[in-house]
């Protein structure tokens, strides 16, 4: 089963204690969290569960479509949005309790002062092909 | 016989088919399948005419398609079916494909796969790996600009600026799956210098080398970027720099300079300095003012803010950048660094954030951000 692991740079529930801007952790700090991130996705792909992973940048825009002849109309930098994603890592697990063990594993990367950032991650599972037997 | 031997092959087997009344398009798609079935079977037991092998096999597949496309629209084939007797001719039909590869009508991206698959004879599979796309999503692509430039004739000078653009493009892009692009694009530069005498085509490959004679000492561990003046310099290629140095030396006495030479020149004195502190870097800012007379690009005029901040002091460099417009790319980047050589401590670390937050690549919006944290670092201590 696949699973979309969710990354914000905004939204979702109140964040677990004071969230420091990652400028604002020491050098030694950001190379710490930064090699768990790849850690943990070498783990991944090892275990034979990592399916792919992507980071996006924080600019971007709303747009939709605003009647025949018509440029579209684009809404954005998102300054007002609560929401804001920032990337995901798709796993294909066995079962919905090992990604949300994942998600928590992803969780807990070191921040400022060498603890765990406690983020919270969005878990989404895949809607699937038809399979071939469905009676 | 290895892989990259048998790929050389590639161009010329399609200009022999094309020779023989192929038209380009299924020309280029049976020598694809032939060069397939040769990277299964010849690692057991290798043909001892490989081009002779791979024009027979294209040629093979080539009829049966055609046969097949001519009985499902009940025509007559068009071509003969029996080639010319006698050996392959030797004529070289490559640079003629470099040009219709990259022809001007075709985008960039779609140039770029072409080329590597007709002139690099790289499989579907490869580029598509190297580039991140499905395999059906690079087929389609390269049906498409095979459709788009359909009817061509092969045997015209073609446009060498869009050529050495598709040949950067592909150098640029790095690694990517199992293909080394950046090998990839130096091979198909210095074929195409053995083909032409246009002093840009060696700037261009001079370029490349002296750029991918770095490329061991910029990247640290898990591939984090280390900026130039980090580098271990002594695990820069020498060879590739002497390499390079002397092709650009020899392109740029024949005194027709153009930007690729320009940009080999910038990198030549990179190649040739122990330390970002002896480089010369008045020369530099010469040669990006010669390089905004030929181009008169933003991003050239960026770069030449940071040289003259490392020439006359990071102040002028300041002054430099406070003329161009703060939306350009990596403009932020710029900005941090200047005003933390100037001084300017809290400005350079929310500028490194700021530019963190611009950064187009993840390597690059990582080390931006270590940089922003390493400057609060020093403000703090």
């Amino acid at each position: 089963m696949k699973y979309l692991l969710l990354k914000h740079y905004r939204g979702g529930p109140a964040p677990v204690g004071d969230w420091v801007p990652m400028d604002r952790w020491t050098p030694a700090e950001v190379d710490a969290h930064m090699r768990y991130m790849r850690d943990f996705a070498a783990r991944l792909e090892e275990s034979g569960e990592f399916v792919d992973g992507q980071a996006l940048a924080p600019e971007g825009a709303f747009v939709r479509y605003d009647g025949e002849g018509r440029p579209p109309v684009t809404d954005g930098p998102f300054a007002e949005t609560k929401d804001l994603i920032a990337g995901w890592m798709i796993i294909d697990v066995e079962s919905w309790d090992r990604a949300v063990e994942l998600a928590g594993e992803l969780s807990a990367a070191p921040g400022a002062g060498g603890a765990p950032i406690h983020e919270w991650l969005e878990v989404r599972p895949f809607l699937t092909e038809l399979p071939t037997v469905t009676d | 016989m290895n892989e990259s031997l048998l790929r050389e092959l590639v161009p010329a087997v399609i200009g022999v088919l094309v020779r023989r009344g192929a038209d380009f398009a299924s020309a280029e798609d049976a020598v694809q399948e032939a060069m397939i079935r040769a990277l299964e079977t010849w690692s057991d037991e290798p043909p001892r005419d490989p081009k002779g092998w791979l024009v027979t096999v294209a040629w093979r597949r080539f009829l049966d398609a055609t046969r097949a496309e001519a009985s499902r629209r009940g025509r007559e084939l068009a071509v003969e079916v029996e080639p010319p007797a006698g050996p392959v001719p030797a004529t070289d039909d490559t640079l003629r494909l470099y040009f219709l590869c990259a022809h001007p009508t075709l985008p960039p991206g779609s140039a770029v796969a072409l080329t590597l698959r007709a002139v690099g004879g790289l499989t579907t599979r490869q580029i598509a790996a190297a580039y991140l796309v499905p395999e059906a999503t690079m087929a389609q692509r390269i049906s498409r600009a095979k459709r788009r430039i359909a009817g061509l004739p092969l045997d015209q000078p073609g446009d060498l600026g869009t050529v050495l653009r598709v040949l950067y493009l592909v150098f640029n892009e790095g690694y990517g799956g199992d293909v080394d692009l950046a090998a990839e694009a130096i091979r198909l530069t210095r074929h195409l210098v053995a083909l032409t005498d246009e002093p840009e085509v060696a700037g261009l490959l001079a370029l490349m080398l002296l750029h991918h004679a770095r490329r061991a000492s910029r990247t640290g561990p898990g591939g984090r970027l280390v900026p130039l003046a980090e580098q271990d310099r002594s695990r820069w290629d020498t060879g590739l720099i002497a390499e390079g140095v002397t092709i650009l030396q020899a392109a740029l006495a024949r005194d027709r300079l153009g930007e690729y030479q320009a940009q080999a020149a910038i990198a030549a004195l990179h190649a040739d300095a122990r330390s970002t502190a002896e480089t010369d870097w008045v020369q530099i800012v010469e040669w990006y003012d010669e390089l905004l007379l030929l181009t008169d690009s933003p991003v050239v005029r960026l770069n030449r803010a940071v040289a003259v901040g490392e020439a006359d002091g990071p102040r002028a460099g300041l002054a430099a950048l406070a003329e161009l417009k703060p939306d350009l790319p990596r403009y932020a980047a710029a900005a941090a660094y200047l005003h933390e050589r100037a001084g300017h401590l809290e400005q350079a670390a929310e500028l490194y954030a700021e530019a963190s937050r611009a950064a187009m690549s993840v390597p690059e919006r990582d080390h931006l951000t270590r940089e922003a944290a390493r400057v609060r670092q020093l403000l703090r201590s």
